[in-house]
């Protein structure tokens, strides 16, 4: 990446050719996040219904068992449930995309343009997470009023949803590229799709010991617990912060995981 | 910088490829059953700037892991591997800021449109997004792609794909070209666009094409110096001319008659015995002047009249492979 001065260098000892200059982080960024957003437009559309769908279908469920009202049982199904969307997408539709891409030869493509590989992995994770944003929203409202929760602390979704985004998406690239074939890695985003449904949407208060200690180690479960605190009447922004902080250093350290699991996927 | 000090001389341009006794390996099985099979075993060839040069080869012969080491995606175990003097086998990145690639894959880019595909191919290639943008239209309109430039990848038929991946490998100049099978399922209006836009780069810029190639008729139309691969090594590497001069110097005669052959003319009754026949088409390979003398008896008289086309033609390069003892003839025709 040091290389852009080369061609004065080079002249001197050998008549070996310029390097053409290397894509740079962020435009490369920026073209591969917009060509995922096209992408996931021609073929995803349909997929975000069904996520949509779905959680919507399980805040009708567990209507039937979580009495409406200012719970702590109510407030993290409707959480549960918008944060499941973005699981859904991020997770286990990218672990398929890149278990796809790597068992096609796809990544040929990328790895034989001069493109940085946190490029190509951050712009695909910010689509997909960015995908999710309409059936979040939708979800939380929809939610929020079939349990009478208040609708004035949306807003927050836009910090849940990438940080979670970032965090969920990761996992979900990483499985993708470290799967030894393509089924595996769509078995891994189907797990962690169920993992986050499981321990995110149902109510605490019922879950055994172990299955919490499970809980508090999926990363999708901070944005969760967050995005649940603001439905509080009065709600603790300092644990929102913090539980917002907690998604974005297991965001980072997932994304880096997913960059290195990247590298390792292109140099066979 | 420094691995090629000293190798070539000030003035003399390092050649475009320079590969030496390449050896890669890969295991079939597990465990102690593991077999261990060489892909390439020791191959060394040298492509010259401005050539159009190509590898050809059965399928299982070599050639895609060969391009794979060469275009930084697959270490070798062994053996160098030098671009436009850059050792690749050190710096791998290096590659893709010297050539640009055409694989046999397209799962990257299905499901973006033709233009799309383009554009976002020439910045991860490092051009701006203005320039992408210009570059992938000039290239569309140059492989004749405008009227498709909306349409994802994924709904195109399998040519009009390739071709869509082809003008993606161009967007971006650069000295290399290595293009791996570019014409599978192209119609003939899309391989003549492939090739006179390779030709324009060459004439224009002076790029070198490596081609990766199991097709025999294009090998023999397109390429400079062709590099013949079975079972992982350099079995010749010479001009098309120069490997079917060495099979001797017979030619092949086609005859297709319209219905029956006039067996009551002696020259065809005399044939009759030694060409291979399929249907109304004989075969018969032959000197030049007994060929002579063939087409001069079959184009007058009767024979003539009950004759429906014929051909003469030099040895093909598939002839030319079988005689290198090439053992798969797996080649297209």
């Amino acid at each position: 990446m040091t290389l852009l001065s080369v061609p004065p260098q080079t002249r001197r000892s050998t008549a070996a050719a310029p390097l053409a200059p290397a894509a740079r982080l962020l435009p490369a960024l920026a073209a591969v996040y917009r060509a995922q957003l096209t992408r996931a437009k021609v073929a995803r559309i349909p997929l975000l219904f069904v996520a949509t769908f779905q959680s919507v279908g399980i805040l009708v469920m567990m209507r039937g068992v979580v009495d409406a009202g200012q719970t702590s049982a109510a407030r993290s199904v409707v959480a549960g449930s918008s944060v499941l969307v973005v699981a859904f997408v991020a997770l286990n539709l990218l672990a398929q995309y890149f278990g796809k891409l790597r068992a096609t030869g796809g990544l040929d493509h990328y790895a034989t343009l001069p493109v940085p590989a946190a490029s190509v992995v951050l712009g695909a994770a910010a689509a997909y997470a960015s995908f999710t944003l309409p059936g979040t929203l939708v979800t939380a409202g929809i939610g929020a009023v079939m349990f009478g929760l208040p609708l004035g602390q949306l807003w927050v979704l836009l910090a849940v949803v990438p940080l979670a985004g970032a965090a969920l998406s990761g996992l979900g690239a990483a499985c993708g590229l470290l799967a030894p074939r393509q089924e595996i890695a769509t078995m891994l985003g189907q797990l962690g799709m169920s993992a986050a449904l499981l321990l995110g949407v149902l109510p605490v208060d019922h879950l055994p010991q172990p299955v919490l200690w499970l809980r508090d180690l999926l990363p999708s479960t901070y944005g969760v617990e967050a995005f649940a605190r603001t439905f509080a009447p009065d709600p603790d922004w300092g644990m929102v912060l913090a539980d917002l902080g907690v998604c974005a250093g297991v965001g980072v350290v997932s994304l880096a995981l997913a960059t290195w699991a990247y590298r390792r996927a292109v140099a066979r | 910088m420094e691995e090629t000090a000293g190798r070539a001389p000030q003035d003399t341009p390092a050649p475009c490829v320079a590969v030496r006794d390449l050896v890669r390996t890969y295991r079939t099985g597990r465990g102690p059953a593991a077999t261990a099979i060489r892909a390439n075993d020791g191959i060394s060839l040298t492509v010259r700037r401005g050539e159009i040069f190509g590898l050809l080869g059965p399928n299982g012969a070599g050639k895609s892991t060969l391009v794979r080491q060469l275009t930084g995606l697959l270490r070798p175990d062994s053996g160098t591997v030098e671009l436009l003097g850059h050792d690749i086998v050190r710096h791998p990145e290096r590659a893709a800021r010297l050539l640009g690639y055409l694989g046999q894959e397209s799962t990257a880019l299905d499901e973006l449109t033709v233009a799309l595909a383009a554009e976002t191919t020439g910045r991860l290639r490092g051009l701006s997004r203005a320039a992408a943008r210009g570059a992938a239209a000039d290239v569309l309109t140059e492989l004749g792609l405008e009227p498709i430039a909306g349409r994802p990848l994924a709904k195109l038929s399998g040519g009009q794909r390739r071709l869509a991946c082809f003008a993606a490998a161009l967007v971006g100049e650069r000295p290399l070209l290595v293009l791996d099978e570019p014409t599978t399922g192209m119609d003939p209006v899309a391989r003549r666009a492939v090739w006179s836009a390779v030709d324009r780069r060459r004439a224009e810029h002076g790029t070198t094409v490596l081609l990766v190639t199991h097709n025999v008729i294009e090998a023999e139309t397109v390429l400079d110096r062709v590099a013949v691969i079975d079972e992982g090594r350099v079995i010749a590497c010479d001009t098309p001319g120069g490997l079917k001069a060495l099979v001797d110097g017979d030619v092949r005669l086609d005859l297709v008659w319209r219905d029956e052959a006039p067996i009551g003319v002696p020259a065809v009754a005399e044939l009759a015995g030694r060409a291979e026949r399929t249907g109304r088409r004989w075969t018969v390979r032959t000197t030049p002047e007994q060929a002579r003398e063939l087409v001069a008896a079959v184009t007058t008289g009767p024979a003539f009249a009950a004759l429906d086309d014929f051909t003469l033609a030099t040895p093909s390069l598939e002839d030319a492979y079988l005689k290198l003892g090439g053992r798969h003839g797996g080649l297209a025709k």
